[in-house]
């Protein structure tokens, strides 16, 4: 199966391309690139039973040191109300609220953080929120971007289209662009109301849970605005709502390394998603997901599993990138020539057995 | 009228396990749990995948691309993206060996 390339569907890619209605879904469809065989290394059955099985423990732990690390940063912040201390003191604290709530939304989405699975649906629904994502749209989002990697018209989660947008890029860093968008989005599901983008992905069994959790979420808003509006202060909201935004850019920095600036249209996780060698700390802040290659190859692995996937598969990919900041020297060019150049991208070079 | 297929001796599935089974044109996976073994149809109701790929834990498969889950002694979706429940079959173990019946 030759799953390296397929041919561009539009000799000069446009942004309508990427619309879920009337884009080119139907064309990449047509193609053969949806619902898609993909490209597996192969791993013995053995070796990924041991790599796949479930485990509380480590979750746990990490979820308590996260939300303690939120805790500590969010009495920091009070303490240093008045002084010019708030400023970093409240960056430290929304940074810790928003950016890793997306590492966690996407391992509890998979079900695959925790064994217990209701720790993982717990997780799953508030780090939907401190990210700002409505936990069951994305929740399908994300299955059709498993389903259809950077597939264009079909991925509803293509980070860096082309051609690219720097300055939205840059606005997304604080959410300034996708923030008010999304919740634009939950007041419309919460009266009921869906579009026909949404409709393409979320069947419509899971729609009255889409509208329950939007209320839930028009209701906690309420009450942080409403506290706001009674102490004449922003700090609720500063506390909670704001650092969705204010505290976006971490999982932006993290999340640019998975796909950006790599080919669309192609039927082979090696060469659509970047492993990027991670300090621990960004790997604990991360959980992991700078494994990208392996998560998307062999999505039932945990976190915690994942670098030794990395191991099992290493020599059938690409080389590794050493650092974050050699995955940036390549993506930062890359990004920036697609601006007037969308048909250019990186090629990652396969072992010569498999290529 | 149902019939009796042998799928394969029961020690070619580890206790905890799952195997594809393909027969007559249809693919089944069939399970081995706490010493009991089960039969459901082989593909996930959500997109089409072969469950064999998954993980079996406590009488639940999970789905290798998805993560959808299903209780494979009655083929109940257990949450999304399997939302549609998957078709089970009867199976029982004579003599060291698994039948299947369709």
């Amino acid at each position: 199966m030759d799953t390296s390339f397929s041919p561009p569907l539009r000799a000069r890619p446009q942004r309508d391309d990427y619309k879920l209605i009337g884009g080119a879904g139907e064309r990449a469809a047509a193609a053969g690139l949806a619902g898609a065989e993909w490209y597996k290394c192969p791993v013995p059955r053995a070796a990924l039973k041991a790599l796949m099985k479930r485990d509380d423990a480590q979750a746990i732990r990490d979820t308590l040191l996260w939300y303690g690390a939120i805790l500590a940063a969010g009495v920091l912040a009070w303490f240093s109300l008045g002084t010019w201390w708030a400023i970093p003191a409240f960056l430290l604290y929304g940074t810790l609220y928003c950016g890793p709530a997306d590492s966690r939304w996407h391992e509890a989405g998979h079900g695959t953080a925790f064994k217990t699975r209701w720790m993982s649906d717990v997780l799953y629904q508030l780090a939907s929120f401190q990210v700002l994502r409505r936990p069951t749209v994305w929740r399908w989002s994300h299955t059709r971007h498993h389903t259809d990697t950077l597939v264009t018209g079909r991925d509803p989660e293509i980070a860096a289209p082309v051609p690219v947008d720097i300055a939205g890029t840059l606005m997304n860093f604080f959410a300034i662009k996708s923030g008010p968008r999304e919740l634009w989005r939950v007041l419309q599901n919460a009266a009921g109301r869906f579009s026909d983008e949404e409709k393409s992905f979320v069947p419509e069994s899971e729609w009255p849970k889409v509208i329950r959790e939007a209320r839930v979420w028009v209701a906690i808003y309420a009450v942080v605005i409403g506290s706001c509006v009674v102490l004449h202060s922003w700090l609720p909201l500063l506390y909670i709502g704001l650092p969705s935004f204010y505290g976006a850019w971490l999982y932006n920095f993290f999340g640019l390394t998975q796909h950006a600036g790599l080919p669309e249209n192609v039927l082979d996780h090696r060469l659509n998603c970047r492993t990027v060698k991670m300090n621990p700390l960004f790997r604990f802040l991360y959980w992991n997901m700078n494994y990208h290659v392996e998560h998307h190859m062999y999505p039932m692995v945990p976190f915690h599993a994942l670098p030794q996937l990395h191991e099992a598969m290493k020599t059938d990919c690409a080389p590794v990138y050493p650092s974050t900041i050699a995955a940036y020297r390549e993506i930062i060019p890359t990004m920036l020539r697609q601006v007037k150049d969308p048909q250019h991208h990186v090629v990652r070079v396969l072992p010569a057995k498999t290529a | 009228m149902s019939q009796w297929i042998e799928v394969c001796p029961l020690d070619d599935i580890e206790e905890e396990d799952v195997m594809r089974f393909d027969h007559a044109g249809r693919t089944f996976a069939v399970y081995r749990m706490d010493d009991s073994v089960y039969a459901t149809d082989g593909l996930c109701t959500h997109e089409k995948v072969h469950l064999a790929d998954g993980l079996v834990m406590d009488h639940v498969i999970e789905c290798p691309k998805h993560n959808g889950r299903f209780d494979i002694r009655n083929g109940k979706a257990l949450g999304a993206p399997a939302c549609v429940n998957l078709a089970t079959y009867p199976a029982k173990v004579e003599g060291g060996v698994i039948y299947l019946s369709v």
